[in-house]
């Protein structure tokens, strides 16, 4: 390289400002993937994306007016994942419902292990259009659940439908899954102390 | 007649035979490379969806591949072609964004159509949830009254048979225990979700595949016009046996439908029925091998020697040779952070009495104590 | 229009003065950007002939139907591992290489713009994938969950590993942004004075745009499994319903990688094809423009159409539409693209030589694909096909006679450049007509097995897939074992054979053509004065 490039200098600088750019735009897509989990979320929860359904929703009354024109009928599953083995149902498998009435349920839940249990009950509902109707004024699923060895419990579920619910959807199907997340409850409270 | 005409009924009646016989043999191989046109009315529109997109490729296929080949026989340069001197051209540019762009849409209305059928919420008359397992469907019928139908779909397939020790069946990996079973003409809807991980409920006949998610829940449904039994396999990555947990339907007439189910719900009394009896050390140890070969020698091996560090052996194990409070246990509940599951739900007390038996005066193991299904009930409880 | 000039050689004398280091510390050190882009084509050619060798392990367990040679678990272990060594281990860094080696060469820049970051791109590569074999030896295995590693399989169910696994994807993830990253501030800040962006090779803009990809999408990459790695180490539930999390977020974020990444592994390709075609019909390029508008829309609508990948998670409808439409509107640029490669030899004065015929395939196969790719797309129909060999047809389709067709034929094209010497062309035909024979009965059957209803990552199948599985292993043995030849036909090059002249090729054009062969260790240390049409 016998003849020196004259704006040699003068290149270097803006390669270095221009990787600098395009490193920071590689960061900032880093930090865009961890923010795609708060955007599916809430896209999510305005589309029923994937059945989810919303948290504790407070019942007024005044607002709510009850349809008794029509009934919708809602189907109650429990189910239990790996490594789950509590006994586990709805008290009831299916209720009919008018929009916009206060209802009811429970569900059984049987500790029949030889050690204590923490189990998480996660809802689902299908169709997931469903979802955006279906309000809980109170569920088991918004706690975690301890279950000494055999010991047993009803839990309550207070829910309503929204009188909004479009004609054509009457029949919805309510899931629960219960999980077993005793290692993490364990693990948060020995951190806790 | 002339004489040298004779011959013309005989040659008609063989080209009917001969076409008759290719149509069949045309039949059969479209059966082994195409998709099924299936039994239902998603199944046929999405075939003719297929076959009308796959004919307009083809089509495009011949005008594209057709061009190409021209140019590359007429301007070779050993036939002594000289080469034209233009390189662009806005019209036939606009021209070939134009028309594909036509052929797109043709393509989606009749698409968009049949997603809409496929989306159809109406009322069903029977609804069923199908649960993806670690490797077996469970298949439970959601009636609001009476006895709980549920039960797991096994493979059926001896592994004899995989190893290539056996003759292999005719539907070799196709083959379950216990069928789905739902009556024809009549709208059954799938409500499903997994236990572990994601598994894909896959019927070709039904044009139905559904992903089976665990902790959430899907759906999808199915009239099947015809009855027969129709074969699928879980389309989802789900583990090691990802190959071995197939579907199958048995779809029957509505009488039969209800006979069958009602059998299933006296069943299901009935094993209840069963855990009471008394049963002799023999009988627990031949059902425990059936019970083992099905549920625990994918992991454990049907020699009892597992696959370690994963699933660890049967033989000389401390659990199996240990007090058996700790062997009932571990079958019931699974142990939480491995692969083993909590079989509590998935097997009824006789079968788990019969297992928990066998493992321990099997497989190398002679520890000489047995369980009774009525005890399996008692811990249960506890 | 053909108008090789000669560009006064300002470099062969330097050459004396500066050319490379003896000995091991020379590829250690280098900052070369020749050196450079030879180190990841040697690197990508071990990958492929590594990924191909468990592609075989796959092939030779579905010969017959039953358990013959490996277990269920091991079967799983060479799936994933086939996929990952393949798509980031030899399809990707063959890119880059040819991207080092070419990109200087074709807008007169006298090395990349960064050396010693590009240094370091390459060399933490081969630690990558050392990282990701070592799993192979270890008791709890290999990856087993699929190079697309959905959750909760490759978290709550994965094997101890997968940390492994997790730390290879960064690495290769951080190399492939550096990359990037240099190729951009190469192209955009050393093209030779009057190398506009419109008169850019064709190659030169499709790795612009592929850069741009990258940096975009490794990112969220990196993201994902980081993610993962959280779950399964710190007790977060970014993907475990227990916390409220959602395995189907996994793919969501997944496929937002991944299909721009399918178009990172296609669009150099598209760049080769697009510099080839011209060369052997001796005739311009045609629609020069509407090439590199149809690269930016492919570029752009691959972020728009990724959950085509999940139509059967269960969506809503509006959602399906969606996708369904974006995924379709692909195949217009796609068209184009293909319509421009046909124009050009139309009229034009072709000769075959082999990275003609393998350009030639290339177009041809990657239209198949293409037709198949248009039938995955359409939502109903999507749901037979889904996770079937129909899915495995397609993207093999794109991928083997697509991507690694045109790296094939990039190295045959810039072999004689790179070292001087013609390949042996007789060979070269043999290594094209066995590969074209092998990929063909190995991957056409495939789309009956789909269709009639095998699916995908099974190591046992049911007996009515015996007949295709078979056909398909034997076209598969053939194409491996073909990839031999190429081997020793490169190597043979490297060691000697014909000289080559400084154009090589008669319709050669562009300022790779106005060096010398072999080109010297330096080249354009002034930028050359460009010719007129420099790009087509």
């Amino acid at each position: 390289m016998s003849e020196e490039q004259p704006n040699k200098s003068k290149a270097s600088i803006s390669h270095s400002r221009l990787a600098a750019k395009l490193f920071l735009g590689a960061v900032g897509m880093f930090g865009f993937g961890f923010v795609l989990v708060p955007i599916y979320d809430v896209f999510c929860e305005i589309t029923g994306l994937n059945g989810k359904t919303g948290g504790q929703y407070a019942y007024e009354a005044a607002k709510v007016k009850v349809d008794d024109s029509r009934l919708v009928t809602v189907q109650f599953l429990a189910s239990n994942n790996a490594g789950m083995s509590w006994k586990f149902e709805p008290a009831v498998r299916e209720i009919q419902v008018h929009p916009g009435e206060l209802t009811e349920v429970s569900f059984y839940a049987h500790n029949t292990g030889f050690e204590a249990m923490v189990g998480q009950a996660v809802p689902s509902v299908s169709p997931f259009r469903a979802a955006d109707y279906l309000h809980k004024t109170e569920c088991f699923c918004f706690n975690q659940q301890t279950l000494a060895a055999g010991q047993d419990i009803d839990m309550p579920l207070l829910f309503f439908i929204d009188q909004d619910i479009p004609e054509d959807l009457t029949k919805l199907t309510l899931s629960y899954t219960l999980f077993d997340v005793t290692a993490s409850y364990q693990q948060t409270a020995s951190n806790a102390n | 007649m002339q004489p040298k005409f004779k011959f013309i009924p005989a040659l008609l009646l063989a080209c009917s035979v001969l076409i008759g016989k290719l149509a069949i043999a045309a039949e059969d191989f479209r059966e082994g490379i195409n998709m099924p046109i299936g039994i239902t009315e998603i199944s046929r529109s999405t075939y003719d969806l297929h076959m009308l997109i796959t004919i307009i490729c083809a089509l495009i296929g011949v005008v594209v591949y057709g061009v190409l080949i021209w140019s590359l026989i007429k301007y070779r340069k050993s036939k002594g072609s000289k080469s034209a001197d233009f390189h662009e051209n806005t019209t036939i540019e606009i021209v070939w964004t134009v028309i594909p762009i036509l052929i797109l849409v043709s393509m989606a209305i009749p698409s968009t159509g049949v997603l809409r059928q496929v989306y159809d919420s109406s009322d069903s008359d029977l609804d069923i949830m199908i649960t993806g397992y670690q490797w077996r469907w469970q298949y439970s019928y959601l009636d609001d009254e009476g006895e709980q139908v549920s039960f797991f779909s096994n493979l059926a397939t001896t592994d004899e048979q995989i190893a290539g020790l056996d003759e292999k069946s005719e539907n070799y990996l196709i083959e379950v225990d216990q069928p789905l079973v739902i009556p024809v003409d009549t709208k059954v809807r799938f409500l499903l979700t997994a236990n572990d991980v994601i598994h894909s409920w896959w019927v070709p006949e039904f044009a139905v595949k559904k992903d089976a998610i665990p902790g959430f829940i899907n759906e999808s449904w199915v009239i099947a016009e015809e009855t027969g039994t129709f074969r699928g396999q879980c389309t989802e990555l789900c583990g090691q046996e990802h190959g071995f947990m197939p579907v199958v339907v048995e779809v029957v007439e509505k009488e039969e439908f209800e006979a069958w189910y009602s059998e299933r719900q006296e069943q299901a009394a009935a094993v209840a029925e069963l855990t009471n009896q008394e049963w002799t050390f023999d009988q627990l140890v031949a059902q425990g091998e059936t019970v083992y070969r099905t549920y625990c020698s994918a992991c454990h091996q049907l020699n009892g020697q597992g696959l370690p560090p994963a699933f660890p052996a049967m033989t000389n194990s401390a659990i199996v040779n240990g007090p058996i409070d700790g062997h009932v246990n571990i079958v019931l509940n699974g142990s939480p952070g491995t692969a083993m599951a909590a079989f509590r739900n998935q097997l009824n007390p006789v079968d788990i009495a019969a297992v928990i038996t066998y493992e321990r005066n099997a497989l190398g193991n002679s520890v000489g104590d047995m369980i009774s299904p009525i005890e399996i009930l008692q811990a249960q409880a506890e | 229009m053909s108008n090789v000039g000669t560009i006064e050689s300002h470099d062969v004398h330097d050459d004396h003065h500066h050319g490379p280091a003896k000995g091991l510390t020379r590829w250690l050190y280098t900052t070369n950007h020749k050196d450079i882009g030879s180190l990841y084509l040697w690197f990508s050619l071990c990958m492929f002939l590594l990924g191909g060798t468990f592609a075989l392990v796959i092939r030779l367990e579905l010969f017959q139907p039953g358990l013959q040679f490996v277990e269920p678990n091991f079967f799983n272990q060479m799936t994933t591992m086939h996929g990952l060594v393949m798509v980031f281990g030899a399809v990707m860094p063959a890119f880059v290489g040819l991207g080092n080696w070419m990109i200087p060469l074709m807008i007169g820049a006298p090395d990349m713009a960064l050396p010693r970051m590009n240094n370091w791109s390459f060399w933490i590569l081969p630690f990558a994938f050392a990282m990701l074999a070592s799993t192979l030896f270890m008791d709890a295995g290999a990856p087993n969950f699929g190079w697309t590693f959905y959750a909760p399989l490759s978290t709550t169910y994965a094997p101890t590993t997968v940390t492994f696994f997790i730390f290879a994807m960064h690495i290769m993830g951080a190399s492939s942004i550096m990359g990037s990253i240099n190729i951009i501030a190469t192209i955009q800040n050393l093209r030779a004075p009057g190398m506009t962006y419109m008169r850019m090779p064709l190659f030169v803009w499709t790795w612009l745009i592929t850069a741009y990809l990258l940096i975009a999408v490794m990112p969220v990459l990196a993201g994902v499994v980081t993610m993962m790695l959280f779950d399964i180490h710190f007790g977060t539930s970014f993907f475990n319903a227990a916390g409220g999390g959602d395995p189907v977020l996994f793919q969501h974020v997944f496929w937002f990688f991944g299909h721009p990444e399918v178009y990172i592994m296609i669009l150099p390709a598209f760049g080769v094809v697009s510099e080839i075609i011209p060369t052997f019909s001796r005739k311009r390029l045609f629609g020069y423009d509407s090439m590199v508008y149809a690269t930016s829309s492919i570029a752009f609508l691959s972020f728009i159409v990724w959950a085509h990948h999940m139509f059967t998670t269960g969506m809503p409808i509006a959602g399906e539409l969606f996708f369904m439409y974006s995924t379709m509107l692909i195949a217009v640029p796609t068209g184009v693209k293909v319509f421009n490669w046909i124009s050009t030899m139309f009229k034009g004065s072709i000769s075959f030589e082999t990275p003609m015929l393998f350009s030639v395939a290339f177009v041809v196969l990657f239209t198949l694909g293409g037709f198949t790719g248009l039938m995955l797309a359409i939502a109903p129909a999507d749901f037979q096909y889904h996770d079937t060999y129909f899915v495995v047809a397609h993207f093999h389709y794109v991928l083997v006679p697509g991507a690694i067709f045109s790296i094939m034929a990039a190295v045959y094209y810039w072999l004689p450049k790179w070292t001087g010497n013609m390949y042996d062309e007789t060979l070269g035909k043999l290594h094209f007509w066995l590969s074209f024979v092998g990929i063909n009965v190995l991957f056409f059957p495939q789309h009956f097995l789909g269709l009639a209803g095998m699916p995908r990552r099974i190591p046992d199948y049911a007996l009515q897939f015996a007949d295709y599985n078979m056909i398909s292993s034997i076209g598969a043995f053939l194409f491996g074992f073909s990839q031999l030849l190429f081997v020793f036909i490169v190597i043979k090059c490297v060691r000697g054979g014909k000289k080559a002249t400084q154009e090589v090729w008669e319709g050669s054009h562009g300022l790779e053509w106005m060096v010398p062969s072999p080109a010297p260790y330096h080249t354009f240390t002034t930028p050359p004065d460009l010719p007129e049409h420099s790009h087509s």
